[in-house]
């Protein structure tokens, strides 16, 4: 198939439909509009369903309805938007449900910016909502990874019967580039979609929906084997992008906009005689702590650092997988401000000249 | 010998939970019937509340999804648009619909949603222990109204029946009572009608059913009645508020 240059909001849409999602539940917010915008046209021309709701509350709840039904369905907001879905989004995954939610972040907190932002990485790898639940959260780099990884995420979903999260920023969502829309390389074995509410005709046991335990074993036993099945999750679907680590000095770990920021500061350093290597996480959660705990044995590395645009919200990760073994140092921007190359490169020999000394 | 009273067939065999004279269990028989001789069951999905009715999904015997408090027409709309052809209905209690769900509840009517909704009024929280509802009568004393409901300072009960049927989407709007047989009978053809206007795809029915809180109105179920009877009818007049074509 041919390339087709697309803005990256839209090849997000188009993603979904071609991966058979035919139901979109939205409430507009910047910068995502080009979403549901997109959802409106094209859906009615495939035989599917556009829902403007009256808020993200609402949207999210249409997903779970129209997910416990059995059909392939995506919401998508930014930031505050995101916010108001967590009340839905906890109910998903405990009644363990598939959707993809994409959520193009912009800064905050509160009403914030529009700018692009990666503020959200706590709200989205660490629950969010309330309750003991992890999404799988996944996040591109480039429109092409972002189209593959909405694609992938349906499948991702429909497999473990978790919502799964598409994390970019406004930068993804508003840029143009040529894009591929091809099949999987994987292909998956998706069960059957057996327990969903398409009514009790006797051919099947009753089935019902639901998140509620009132008996507070019941409730442990049901936290227990959606832990389980995280477990499954941690071992099959870690995606992480080592660039340049062979030889490096320093490792910077770099997700989304901010990863190819650095690899054009991988770059300049080259030029500077610096060896500087990137992890870029592509699925947040869960988190490739192995592939760190790898490059932490190696003699060459004195030292890793996190570039967020956030205050510091993966680094916390990084020390985890880090774990003590090396030093871990940080630099970010935030409030929709976009790191420099030079500022990266500059905090780059900075950490270099301290471990070096 | 001949049964003359039966289970309905869309009920299970579980026992309510229900105290004793409280009115969600004669509406859960309503809805059952209705479904049962309008011989949809295996076609109809339920969407249970956040109330006392929270385990409606443990009685109807047909397939059910629980919804977060308030977001059940949101839900019933996820739902029915996947499966057009399948009948929806909700089952609400007054905090749920008219409290934490009301922008849900409007929506949904000014769409003309084709999903019926089950609407119980009994002015109060039942399951968190008898709070101020949104149609907690004025004077009305509740565990957060102990002086009794006072318009000036915790608003006016709120009609939603006569709101909902303002609506150019609402189809079907009626508000009955369960106090006593008649007007019983007349709730079973209500929530009837309501489901037949959904067959019909008309679009957004709901019936409103003056229902009773024996336990945190503090009163026997006999008083109860009598108190819905003479309380609640005044100010929730019963009827048809909407019907269309
Ligand atoms: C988001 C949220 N807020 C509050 C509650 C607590 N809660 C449970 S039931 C209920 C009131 C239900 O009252 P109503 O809908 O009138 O039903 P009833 O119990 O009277 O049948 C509340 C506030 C909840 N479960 N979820
Ligand atoms: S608390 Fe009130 S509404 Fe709830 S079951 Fe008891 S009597 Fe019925």
């Amino acid at each position: 198939m041919s390339k087709v240059l697309m803005k990256g909001n839209e090849a997000i849409a188009e993603a979904a439909i071609q991966a058979g999602c035919r139901y979109f539940f939205g409430y507009p917010i910047t910068p995502q509009n080009e979403i549901p915008a997109y959802m409106a046209k094209r859906l009615p021309e495939v035989g599917g369903c556009f829902i403007q709701a009256e808020s993200e509350v609402s949207a999210i709840n249409m997903v779970y309805g129209a997910a416990g039904a059995g059909a392939r369905v995506m919401t998508s907001s930014s930031s505050p938007g995101i916010s108001l879905k967590q009340e839905g989004l906890s109910y998903i995954a405990g009644a363990e449900l598939p959707c993809v939610v994409v959520n193009m972040v912009r800064g905050g907190p509160g009403l914030g910016g529009i700018q692009p932002a990666q503020s959200d990485y706590f709200q989205a790898t660490k629950g969010g909502g309330h309750g003991d639940y992890h999404l799988v959260v996944l996040a591109p780099s480039t429109i092409q990874e972002a189209v593959d990884l909405v694609m992938e995420g349906f499948d991702i979903a429909d497999q473990y019967r978790n919502p799964v999260m598409i994390l970019g920023d406004g930068m993804l969502g508003q840029m143009m580039e040529p894009v591929e829309f091809r099949p999987l390389s994987t292909k998956r074995q998706l069960p059957p979609k057996t327990w969903a509410t398409t009514g009790y005709t006797g051919e099947r046991p009753r089935n019902i929906i639901n998140s509620l335990f009132i008996d507070p074993q019941a409730l442990e036993e049901h936290v227990r084997r959606i832990y389980q099945k995280y477990e499954e999750i941690k071992k099959n679907e870690v995606k992480v992008e080592c660039y340049n680590c062979e030889n490096a000095e320093i490792i910077v770990a770099a997700y989304g906009t901010t990863a190819r920021i650095v690899k054009s500061v991988i770059q300049k350093a080259k030029h500077e005689g610096i060896n500087v290597g990137l992890i870029r996480p592509i699925t947040l959660w869960p988190f490739p702590t192995s592939t760190f705990e790898e490059w932490t044995q190696r003699e060459h590395v004195k030292a890793f650092m996190a570039v967020e645009m956030s205050m510091g919200q993966m680094v916390e990760d990084v020390r985890l997988s880090v774990n003590g073994r090396k030093p871990v140092f940080f630099y970010g921007r935030t409030g929709g401000m976009v790191p420099e190359p030079n500022a990266i490169l500059s905090e780059v020999k900075k950490v270099i000249g301290g471990v070096s000394r | 010998m001949t049964k003359v009273f039966t289970r309905p067939k869309s009920l299970t065999d579980k026992p309510f939970h229900y105290c004793p004279g409280c009115t969600h269990g004669i509406v859960h028989r309503l809805v059952a019937e209705a479904i049962d001789e309008l011989g949809i069951r295996e076609k109809t999905i339920g969407v249970a509340p956040v109330g006392c009715a929270v385990f409606a999904y443990e009685y109807f015997n047909c397939d059910m999804q629980e919804a977060a408090h308030g977001r059940a027409p949101a839900v019933a709309t996820g739902i029915k648009r996947v499966l057009p052809d399948r009948v929806v209905f909700t089952y609400q209690g007054d905090g749920d619909l008219a409290a934490i769900g009301t922008a849900e509840i409007v929506h949904a009517a000014i769409r003309g949603e084709n999903i019926t909704v089950i609407f119980i009024n009994n002015a109060i929280y039942g399951m968190t222990g008898g709070q101020m509802a949104p149609t907690t009568l004025i004077g009305q004393v509740t565990a957060t109204t102990p002086y009794g409901r006072d318009p000036g300072k915790a608003g006016y009960p709120i009609r939603m029946s006569e709101m909902l049927a303002t609506l150019e989407g609402s189809a079907y709007i009626e508000r009955v009572s369960v106090h006593d047989i008649k007007h019983i009978n007349q709730a079973k053809r209500a929530i009837k009608k309501a489901f037949e206007t959904q067959l019909a795809g008309k679009g957004f029915s709901m019936v409103e059913v003056l229902s009773t809180c024996p336990t945190n109105w503090g009163m026997t179920p006999v008083e109860a009645l009598k108190w819905l009877e003479q309380n609640m009818i005044p100010y929730y007049p019963l009827g048809v508020k909407k019907e269309g074509k």
